[in-house]
């Protein structure tokens, strides 16, 4: 089964995969070590994966990291249910939008997932243990009949099966009238923060009754709404310092200690647009659909529908870098729009040492850009074209010139099949890729440590 | 794959509003009125496709919002480089010199609704805003409490504002309401198929796209015309049974009409608003004369037998 690229004018819409929509990977990311991974689906189900370590028993080697770089099922859980918001009459999804794990600070770890409308804390743990050797209590439970019990014992742990709990800890709910579209995790391990169109809230993490608003956007008369919040994040290292994006290009950097309510921002980033390139899609085509800083707090990557853009925040004429990811698209806006694929929202990511970023494209393809050459290069996650272990070819478009073999043509893309989420490992080469409903994890074989930051 | 072959009328070549000004002197000022003429058809197409986004959405679920602003912000583009253009003028004066059939008014009503909202100041073409489409289905979905099927047919025909669900069903008849309904069928569809539907609506549209209006006074008229074409309908045995369990209040098509008038006031955010703040009053004035037209839009559907 599955669609045969060679062929592309052969109706193969029947034959193709029968994906269920719950089953669609709505967000990916990697806990602070990398040793867990976590993916949400549209049926509210979130997917933990853990990085197996070989065996103790092996020696390690300088410059070896003894760990296979194999990711396993840790846990599954369900967390969102479909809702209903009985005022509005309307439906409220499932689907996960965004997970971020928090900085483990024991034995066990948390995490923050959200739907459109409700934040939850969990708290994934381990249980490998069990105590046995009651004295009121026989092995199946029953209560002993206590005139048998001549001897008092005290209970021991004896090892089990490993069984992974996962449990609710925080509801954060009532909080967004429009849909939730970014949480972010404060530096300060105490708060974080939820943005949805209009608004951006602050949350402390113990507090699920109130929440602060930082961000407001909405105009006064709705009928002058121009513009919507797209993405937001709080800087790495400085806890007063968030950024969110627009719908209509622009960056702002706030500063919460300059007042209560940020709509003020202290900079914003705005590439100014060249009249040249003017038409009626150059909106849209602007708008950011993700933005993260980097690792080092100093540079913002962002994605909108064409390219992939590095600002410094120290610079907010423009950004420092410009990546095109698929500049082929841009004759073709106007049936992008008329699909609406012009409005696919994805995401980027930058590697450890922020010396790399990359993204997704259509037709299975992502885009890694080198950007102390300034090269990119486009990969694939298809299964059929890639064996496990196999190493992954380069793909090309076909945009002209001499076309060599294994090029697609522009007009062969499949744009069902869209490259939305990924995360980058935080410490090494290793990256996940969501796929509908595959997950890729994709391991760099020549490096797979790369240089720490 | 995005349909190969369907839209190649608005695709690749030029879809963009390139200036000619690379046409060299030796190219006739035919060959620029041609450019130009093709241009202005496809942006005008634009603002069709634009128009039909903004009302064809998931029903179910709230719609994007995200994607509702930034296709209203092209539609408010195009009108105002048709304003600049002075092509709006022209639309808005054939709308009002033409006292025109039903259909063709209702089908205005169709797609100037929102900016008749704006434009209640009288002035001349406003910006556009997605206020009256959003509000139409949000207004759909909070009626339908119980019936779940009704819910789904209904929101499926007709995802337009309150005040122009009725014209739509009027619109049936004349070639706009199928050829929606084919549209919202349209997700997996075969190319002939797509294209078909895609032909029918915009011949649907020719006549409208002419008739664009911001006038606020030519909206009255619609609503006047609208009113005189449509008496109450006389009471039928299958219409009673149908709406036994429902408020007889409802049947009344004065009550409706006269809360189509007053419901433009509000926006679609404005209705997320009031329902999110909880305001009673807010909502029971605005949901009586939603549900009336819920129940209006069912008797529309029935008398023109689609």
């Amino acid at each position: 089964m599955g669609e045969d690229a060679e062929s592309p004018k052969i109706n193969h819409t029947f034959l193709r995969d029968y994906v269920t929509e719950a089953d669609v990977i709505s967000t990916v990311e990697f806990n602070q070590t990398g040793d867990l991974l976590a993916t949400g689906d549209k049926g509210g189900r979130v997917v933990i994966f853990q990085r197996e370590t070989e065996s103790k028993g092996e020696s390690e080697e300088v410059g070896e990291t003894g760990d296979s770089g194999e990711y396993n099922v840790y846990s599954t859980f369900q967390s969102h249910e479909p809702d209903f918001d009985y005022l509005k009459s309307l439906e409220i999804e499932e689907k996960i939008n965004k997970i971020r794990w928090l900085p483990q600070q024991n034995a066990a770890h948390f995490l923050l997932s959200t739907n459109d409308k409700t934040i939850k804390l969990w708290k994934v743990s381990e249980r490998d243990k069990r105590p046995e050797g009651y004295n009121l209590k026989d092995e199946e439970g029953r209560l002993k009949d206590i005139s048998t019990i001549t001897s008092l014992q005290v209970p021991v742990l004896k090892p089990t099966d490993l069984m992974v709990e996962v449990r609710p800890r925080r509801v954060f709910s009532n909080g967004h009238t429009y849909h939730v579209n970014s949480i972010s995790v404060n530096s300060d391990g105490e708060t974080y923060l939820s943005a949805d169109d209009l608004r951006i809230n602050m949350w402390h993490l113990g507090i699920t009754d109130r929440s602060f608003n930082i961000v407001d956007i909405k105009p006064a008369n709705m009928e002058d709404l121009t513009e919507v919040i797209t993405a937001a994040e709080f800087h790495p290292h400085h806890c007063h310092l968030f950024v969110y994006s627009s719908s209509k290009g622009t960056l702002r950097l706030c500063d919460m200690r300059a007042s209560a309510l940020c709509d003020k921002h202290t900079k914003l980033f705005e590439e100014p647009e060249d009249p040249g390139s003017r038409s009626f899609f150059s909106e849209i085509i602007s708008s950011v659909s993700d933005v993260k800083f980097s690792h080092s707090g100093r540079y913002l990557l962002t994605r909108d529908y064409l390219t992939a853009k590095v600002w410094d925040l120290n610079m907010d004429k423009g950004p420092v870098e410009t990546y095109q990811v698929h500049e082929y698209l841009r004759s073709k806006l106007c049936s992008l729009y008329e699909n609406d694929c012009i409005f696919d929202k994805f995401e980027c990511v930058w590697n450890s040492s922020d010396s790399v970023i990359m993204t997704g494209a259509y037709n299975s393809f992502f885009r890694m850009f080198d950007r102390e050459t300034g090269r990119g290069v486009t990969l694939e996650a298809w299964r059929e074209s890639s064996k496990p272990r196999a190493v992954l070819r380069t793909r090309r478009v076909y945009t002209g010139g001499k076309r060599r073999r294994g090029d697609v043509g522009v007009d062969s893309l499949d744009f069902t099949k869209k490259i939305l989420h990924m995360a980058w490992h935080p410490s090494e080469n290793i990256i996940a890729i969501a796929a509908t409903n595959n997950l890729y994890i994709f391991q760099d074989r020549v490096n797979p440590e790369t240089q720490g930051q | 794959m995005f349909p190969k072959g369907t839209k190649r009328k608005f695709s690749d070549s030029g879809e963009e509003p390139v200036s000619s000004g690379d046409q060299g002197p030796a190219a006739s000022s035919a060959v620029a009125r041609t450019l130009s003429s093709s241009y202005s058809l496809q942006r005008q197409s634009l603002l069709d496709m634009s128009l039909i986004k903004l009302q064809l959405c998931h029903m179910l679920v709230e719609p994007n919002l995200c994607r509702s602003v930034l296709i209203a912000n092209t539609v408010r583009q195009i009108q105002e480089e048709m304003t600049q253009d002075g092509t709006w003028q022209i639309m808005t004066q054939a709308l009002a010199a033409a006292q025109c059939p039903a259909d063709r008014l209702v089908a205005t009503e169709v797609l100037c609704r929102q900016t008749d909202a704006a434009a209640q100041a009288g002035q001349s073409p406003k910006p556009f805003s997605v206020v009256g489409l959003e509000e139409g289905y949000h207004a759909e979905e909070v009626v339908m409490e119980g019936d779940v099927e009704t819910e789904v047919t209904m929101s499926t025909l007709s995802p337009v504002s309150p005040q122009l669900s009725s014209a739509s069903y009027l619109a049936g008849p004349f070639g706009m309401g199928p050829c929606w309904e084919e549209e919202e069928e349209d997700v997996e569809c075969e190319e002939d198929e797509e294209e078909d539907s895609e032909e029918c609506v915009s011949e649907g549209e020719e006549g409208d796209r002419d008739h664009l209006s911001a006038d606020s006074r030519t909206g009255e008229q619609v609503f006047g015309t609208f009113e005189i074409k449509h008496p109450a309908p006389p009471p039928d045995p299958a219409l009673e049974e149908l709406f036994s369990d429902v408020d007889p209040s409802y049947y009344d098509l004065d009550t409706v009409l006269t809360g189509m008038q007053s419901a433009p006031k509000m926006g679609p955010y404005d209705l997320l608003e009031s329902l999110s703040s909880h305001g009673p009053t807010t909502l029971s004035s605005s949901s009586s004369c939603r549900s009336d037209l819920n129940e209006l839009d069912h008797i529309m559907e029935i008398i023109v037998g689609s």
